[in-house]
């Protein structure tokens, strides 16, 4: 073999080898969208499909009709990121429920701070089987949350347990986390389901 | 098994440059490979010195030498220092070394492109250090207490240490993804002729596959960290859940990194078996194809079963059982190598000099560790070992044997040829027995400590832990000391010692035994035909 021959196929592995890098790299960005892709399929509880609810409408459950004989526990629970001046709490901390009647329930916010702030509740619940029997029919975490300085507020959140509810779950907590936006965005409405 | 063996000794007609020109210009690969071991062997003791902190520390319940953010911060350095800055260093050392050696080639392929990902390191390593020293300055901000798994939303909230530290890991990627394309070029352009891939030395096939994950997994993590420095300072909310993101993709981007990491980190150290174990047992490898097609597999499954880290997230019943079941099938091709290597042993003529000794001690101690392992990939079980000391007394178990042993194994094996000289072989065999002794007392315990509910990357635990813990801080120490004995045998070889002949072990085989020790500066400038089949 030429030492020509023997560059030439030098620069042919070197060229097909460097595109594989550039579309690996490429291939970890394409997996932000193919991340929420594959939580909906494989059925992992991404941040997504929680904060928007359910896929499975809450008009389907309601046609089940209340069953009065079920009673479910539910708590609530927030926590404040330490960056956001706000204190932020559930008036009511349980409920016993039944499924497929709705209730509402609300949360009171009190900004600190002189200044006006904006915050975004990301709710999850645990176990997290019954993510997806949580309806939210009204939500504060749907929205971005703006309170001028020294505002209190109460936000309501309006659900409804699907009779769907798996039969060993009894009680399961509903849990805020309240983060600040440091740049609101005005396109991301997640007010989607 | 006959070479037609030229070696050219005229390196009068290359201008050599000396000094320290030799080894910043270098592009010779036997200099750069040296270059590589020396910063892997530096790279070692720094990061056992954080190692034997934490241990130290560790040694008594309460806080006594550092603070919480300081311990973490130490944490994180040791996994990255010896990940990132001994053990792939280490390997990328051999290979340098010995590739060309073992496929007859002159030099490796692209070797200024070598030289550029040698010096990349010492730069990405000042920058790792950096990251360490920044928070001790006024405005430094505050320590990364993330651990080296840099999940999101702490690596976000941290100060300007994490800014250094994603440009160290970038570095390093760019390090280790230019020294993979170079040995692939050269295993897949280089070889002597005659030699066919199915013919090439198991070493060369292990760093071939190594390399391709290598390529295939560091630069999702390159756009992981990329991702999180846009989160830092430039608004974005890939990982963060208020703008709409989510903290757990940045898990997954991670672990599609981390896991197959594990086997880049192994399989070198299993192609350093394949030579040492048929060497010292007088034997040719026992089913070269099988090692062959069970490495390939361990590498194909190994890249689609990261989400075992992350069992606890909350995944649906189907993806945990698909990532435990993909998990343990892995153990059938590991398996495999190990029964291979007892195979090789099975009635041959064997002698235990320290190579061998580090080799038999990796198939007792990784498959223990690849037994807990098992364990670990077991869903019902992980919910309670996750995040315990369970969990570091199996990686250690894994990485030490798996990883650092086979590369000790493999500096053993080769010292008489890169420096002529033979080892002290009566030092190397106590600094063998100190440090597998010192290595079990340490990690064995913490098996216990973990199953008994300790968690891990945290500075103080429960006063019932507190044997244990003493008994693996003990070790620690014995362990991390007995490293000062294998520099001092390394430094002696090297300045003198018994000569070694150019076969060094009498039941060596192979290309890189058939050029005279110490190996002349340019060796196989008329490539060896093979004329016989190897081994």
């Amino acid at each position: 073999m030429s030492d020509a021959d023997l560059t030439q196929k030098k620069r042919r592995t070197v060229w097909w080898l460097s595109f594989l890098v550039l579309g690996m790299f490429g291939f970890g960005f394409a997996l932000v969208p193919l991340y929420d892709l594959l939580c909906q399929v494989t059925g992992i509880q991404s941040v997504n499909i929680r904060s928007t609810g359910s896929a499975n409408a809450p008009y389907a459950a309601n046609l089940k009709g209340v069953n009065e004989s079920r009673f479910i526990t539910i708590k609530f629970d927030a926590s404040v990121h330490p960056n956001l001046p706000w204190e932020f709490a559930p008036v009511v901390r349980n409920l016993r429920v039944n499924p497929g009647k709705q209730y509402q329930v609300n949360f009171s916010a009190h900004n600190r701070s002189s200044s006006e702030v904006t915050g975004q509740a990301i709710p999850s619940v645990a176990p997290w089987q019954a993510t997806g029997h949580l309806n939210k029919l009204e939500c504060f975490c749907f929205n971005q949350q703006t309170l001028a300085g020294g505002e209190s507020v109460e936000m309501p959140l309006r659900f409804m347990i699907s009779p769907d509810l798996p039969k060993e779950i009894s009680s399961l907590t509903l849990s805020y986390s309240l983060m600040k936006m440091e740049k609101p965005v005005v396109v991301q409405d997640k007010a989607k389901g | 098994m006959s070479y037609t063996t030229a070696i050219n000794d005229d390196a009068h007609h290359h201008h050599n440059p000396t000094g320290w020109r030799r080894w910043l210009f270098s592009t010779n690969h036997k200099d750069i490979g040296t270059l590589y071991l020396l910063f892997a062997l530096s790279m070692l003791f720094m990061g056992g010195a954080s190692a034997m902190l934490i241990r130290a520390e560790l040694f008594q319940p309460g806080i006594q030498l550092l603070d919480p953010d300081l311990y973490n911060n130490l944490v994180t350095n040791h996994a990255l220092l010896m990940i990132f800055g001994a053990v792939m260093p280490a390997a990328a050392g051999l290979a340098n070394w010995m590739i060309p050696l073992m496929i007859g080639a002159p030099d490796m392929a692209l070797p200024r492109m070598n030289n550029l990902s040698f010096w990349i390191l010492p730069a990405a390593g000042t920058m790792l250090i950096l990251s360490f020293v920044v928070p001790f300055f006024p405005g430094g901000g505050s320590q990364i207490n993330t651990g080296w798994t840099l999940y999101p939303p702490l690596s976000v909230q941290v100060g300007m240490s994490m800014d250094f530290l994603i440009f160290a890991i970038h570095l390093l990627g760019i390090s280790s993804v230019l020294a993979s394309i170079n040995i692939i070029v050269t295993l897949l352009n280089m070889r002597a002729p005659g030699m066919t891939l199915m013919k090439m030395p198991m070493f060369c096939w292990t760093w071939l596959v190594t390399a391709f994950l290598l390529i295939l997994v560091v630069p999702v993590l390159a756009g992981g960290v990329t991702m999180l420095l846009f989160d830092r300072h430039f608004g974005t909310s890939f990982f963060d859940a208020a703008g709409g993101g989510d903290p757990v993709l940045f898990q997954h981007l991670f672990w599609f990194f981390g896991h197959p990491e594990v086997y880049v980190l192994l399989l070198p150290s299993i192609g350093v078996l394949s030579h040492v174990i048929p060497t010292f047992s007088r034997k040719p490898l026992f089913g070269y194809k099988s090692m062959v097609g069970a490495m390939i597999a361990v590498a194909t499954i190994g890249m689609v079963v990261w989400a075992h880290h992350q069992y606890t997230i909350g995944m649906s019943l189907g993806a945990v059982s698909y990532f435990m079941i993909g998990t343990i099938i892995i153990s059938i091709p590991v398996g495999l190598m190990i029964f291979n290597f007892i195979a090789t042993m099975w009635r041959g003529a064997m002698t235990f000099e320290t190579p061998m000794l580090f080799a038999v001690a990796i198939i007792m101690m990784f498959t223990f560790g690849g037994l807990s392992g098992v364990m670990l990939a077991v869903v019902p079980a992980d919910m309670q070992y996750h995040d315990s000391m369970f969990v570091v007394a199996h990686f250690h178990y894994v990485l030490m044997p798996g990883a650092v042993f086979g590369l000790f194994a493999g500096v053993f094996y080769w010292l008489p040829k890169w420096t002529g000289h033979m080892y002290d072989e009566k030092l190397a065999k106590i600094f063998f027995w100190v440090n597998v002794i010192g290595f079990n007392l340490t990690f064995f315990p913490q098996h216990f400590l973990g199953l008994a509910g300790m968690p891990r990357r945290i500075i103080d635990y429960n006063v019932m832990f507190t044997e244990f813990n003493v008994v693996s801080s003990i070790g620690a120490m014995i362990f991390g000391f007995s490293h000062l004995l294998l520099l001092y045998i390394v430094i002696k070889t090297i300045r003198g010692g018994e000569k070694a002949t150019a076969q060094v072990w009498e039941g060596a085989k192979g290309l890189e035994w058939e050029v005279p020790s110490p190996p002349p500066f340019h060796t196989w400038e008329t490539p060896p035909s093979i004329k016989q089949e190897q081994q």
